[in-house]
């Protein structure tokens, strides 16, 4: 691990987010959010912030998307 | 507005007799597609497992993904596609059952392989005087936390377990840990911010 990405996983994002519950009940609504090129972020405050510090959510993540995308290609 | 296929889905389900069980069927379907999907991009993970061995991961994952998922009917706000808010509930049992098969067997690191990180990572920055000190302070403040929350900061953050797995060890569970985590990272930001140090970590400004 290089200095900023063991301080970023100390410290983590350092930003409002979600918890974990938060964050799996607004996944899918995210996710089709960000499909529709919609501002995901803005309509799910904190959802950016606890995927950049919850390693486990943000894999859930990366999973649903790339099912989602996989299924409309 | 719920859309006239999510309708579906959900009536379907509610059915009674044979178009509910015939619903129920279709829906396990799904979940094992999803779970199947999980399990295989995990592959890599499950390497010392029979091949068969990952099939019945996946069956777990999509059996109990269905309970899940039926018993959560009502919480369907028809706010995305119904197979997109089903697939969560696969994916996510998928991958902790995944993440902790990984794991099973295996002793959580010591907290001297963080220190070690924490140490290399202070001497390889391009300005090794400062740095040496930032992550000297960082270490001191870390061991300053309380105990549950230096377990899983070093666990999670530092020596990348699982926080599934570290969750499973600790009979809590996932959200509860990274309550843990958050409040751990909170009192290292403010403690290295008293001891003058700035640190961004490049997430979004409050």
């Amino acid at each position: 691990m290089d200095r900023d990405e063991i301080l970023g996983r100390a410290l983590g994002p350092g930003a409002p987010e979600l918890t974990c519950e938060q964050c799996f009940e607004e996944l899918d609504r995210y996710v089709e959010l960000k499909r529709a090129g919609a501002a995901a972020d803005e309509r799910i405050p904190g959802m950016r912030a606890h995927l950049g510090g919850c390693p486990a959510c943000a894999e859930d993540f990366e999973s649903l998307w790339d099912l989602v995308t996989r299924e409309g290609d | 507005m719920t859309a006239p296929t999510e309708i579906s889905w959900v009536d379907r389900l509610r059915a009674e007799g044979a178009d509910g069980q015939a619903a129920v069927a279709d829906l396990h379907t799904l979940l094992l597609k999803a779970a199947r999907f999980e399990v295989g991009r995990r592959a890599a993970e499950l390497s010392h497992l029979r091949g068969g061995d990952e099939e019945d991961l996946a069956q777990q994952a999509a059996d109990d993904a269905l309970i899940a998922v039926l018993g959560k009917l009502d919480q369907f706000r028809g706010e995305s596609r119904f197979t997109t808010w089903a697939y969560k509930f696969a994916l996510l049992e998928a991958a902790v059952k995944v993440r902790r098969r990984a794991w099973q067997g295996r002793e959580v690191p010591l907290e001297d392989e963080a220190w070690r990180a924490l140490s290399d990572a202070g001497a390889s920055a391009g300005r090794p005087a400062e740095d040496a000190e930032l992550f000297a302070a960082l270490r001191a403040e870390i061991e300053r936390l309380g105990p549950r929350q230096r377990e899983v900061l070093v666990a999670v953050a530092l020596n990348g377990v699982p926080i599934d797995v570290l969750a499973e060890r600790l009979g809590s569970t996932r959200g509860a840990l990274y309550k843990n985590l958050h409040d751990a990272r909170r009192k290292l930001r403010e403690a290295l911010a008293e001891r003058g140090f700035r640190v961004e970590t490049g997430g979004e400004e409050e």
